[in-house]
């Protein structure tokens, strides 16, 4: 067994919170560079550059590029040859959270109650994934998920016979409607088949793929890229006031479901696509 | 941003009904802040007034002024402001018309109106302008002075008084009922609906 400490696991998600908030990947910023050249509408050039602008002053300042720092969705992939010592695993984690968002000056969103809606004052707890895979490491990855994209997610569970085509619709139906508010350009996360809550995590787990990435069966490599096609000819643009540019990537995960299912989950992303990976 | 048009608040029905949807704007002066959580407070407040043949306590004057959808990150030491863009507006829609007929004249934040606000700001001759949504590091440095004007207790949510220079904004929907989402949107659409 390899030993691992809570307190690593503090500190490591402490500062994923911080950089994945101030910090974009180099994926995404490749995409947004990309897209600027492209894009057709003059407003929407306008848009990509201040957002282009923005995300450049928070990286040299260390400032968080959207002032909503989200809820805080961790992901663990944990070797099954992982001790963790000295506490427990989904403290140490939360603890991180909250050391992270108020070291890191971000924004504390998070309501103890839906409903009776009192801030914990300090973004914990988490929604923590785990995964347990083989081998001796620890993957923790920090998706801080703002809500403006969050909102405009959602579940359908289709019937068989609706297919390829009944999947690409509602899809694109979805972008149509609701996109505009999910602060575009997006990364639409696709989770297709398993079973009702699973197939939400396989939406939410596509945003986690570096843009760029394909899915790894052709069939649904082609998929994807025949929905980003058709979701950038809606003409949403950036900010959804016009454009070519409605969507970075579509990513596509799958999952075997039962012969009578077929599990749809859109979970949308905005253009501030921020998510830090390390691995101990 | 191409030619943008300057304006200072407080916001006059002469100068705004010559905006044009599309058309980029650099604004500067007083705006107020709020957001869900405000707006359901304004808006009671409004309410029991009427009912109580009172007037209503605002914390804030409405004639003339623009509100910016916003709870801002909080400021490091040293700064005025935490990052500060906008959130999406369509949440306060249930609460707008009610504050355009007070006389607010303009509203800020990000994402599409519904039909009853857009109804409402052509009857009360106002506007909503976007302002780029992620945008928050820029747009905080924009922001000269703040300070909390009202209900303290909701934290980011709480209502501030901002001092603006040249805050830079698109506007979505004018005095005329247009509106810059469907008609840009139109205008880059590739397939047949």
């Amino acid at each position: 067994m390899r030993e691992i400490t809570s307190e690593e696991v503090t500190k490591a998600v402490e500062s994923l919170c911080i950089s994945s908030n101030c910090k974009l990947s180099e994926d995404v910023w490749k995409a947004l560079r990309e897209k600027l050249e492209q894009e057709e509408s003059p407003v929407g050039k306008e848009v990509l550059e201040e957002i282009l602008q923005n995300d450049r002053m928070a990286e040299q300042e260390m400032l968080p590029m959207c002032q909503d720092t989200g809820f805080t969705v961790v992901f663990v992939e944990m070797g099954q040859q992982v001790r963790i010592t000295g506490g427990d695993f989904y403290e140490a984690i939360s603890k991180g959270v909250s050391n992270g968002y108020r070291k890191g000056y971000l924004r504390k969103s998070v309501v103890r109650d839906p409903l009776r809606r009192k801030n914990t004052g300090d973004n914990s707890p988490p929604w923590v994934h785990i995964d347990i895979v083989s081998g001796d490491r620890l993957k923790i990855s920090v998706m801080p998920k703002g809500a403006g994209s969050e909102n405009m997610s959602t579940i359908k569970m289709l019937s068989p016979a609706e297919g390829v085509q009944g999947v690409k619709k509602f899809v694109l139906d979805w972008v149509r409607e609701r996109g505009v508010n999910a602060c575009p350009p997006l990364v639409v996360g696709v989770g297709i088949g398993g079973i009702f809550e699973g197939v939400a995590k396989l939406a939410k787990k596509a945003l986690l793929r570096p843009i760029g990435s394909k899915n790894p069966e052709p069939f649904y490599a082609q998929m994807e890229e025949e929905l980003l096609k058709e979701i950038n000819n809606l003409g949403l643009g950036p900010q959804g006031l016009g454009g070519s540019t409605t969507a970075l990537a579509v990513h596509i995960e799958t999952y075997p479901c039962h012969i009578a299912s077929l599990p749809l989950a859109i979970n949308l992303q905005c253009h501030a696509a921020r998510y830090s990976t390390i691995v101990l | 941003m191409l030619n943008p048009t300057k304006l200072e608040t407080p916001l006059y029905e002469e100068t705004i009904s010559k905006l044009k949807i599309g058309e980029r704007v650099l604004l500067s002066g007083i705006v107020y802040t709020a957001r869900d959580q405000a707006h359901k407070r304004l808006v009671d407040e409004l309410e029991s007034a009427k009912r109580e043949n009172r007037k209503p306590l605002l914390p804030f004057p409405l004639e003339g002024q623009v509100i910016y959808y916003v709870g801002p990150a909080p400021a490091r030491p040293g700064m005025v402001i935490g990052p500060a863009g906008p959130t999406t507006s369509s949440r306060m829609d249930p609460y707008t018309p009610g504050l355009l007929e007070r006389g607010l004249k303009a509203t800020i934040g990000k994402g599409k109106r519904s039909k009853g606000v857009i109804e409402a700001m052509k009857k009360c001759k106002a506007v909503y302008f976007v302002a780029v949504g992620g945008a928050a590091v820029l747009i905080s440095k924009k922001i000269k002075r703040a300070e909390t004007v009202a209900y303290d207790d909701l934290g980011p949510e709480a209502v501030y008084r901002l001092d603006v220079e040249d805050f830079p904004l698109i506007v979505a929907n004018d005095v005329y009922g247009n509106d810059l989402f469907d008609e840009g949107i139109r205008k880059y659409r590739k397939i047949q609906e």
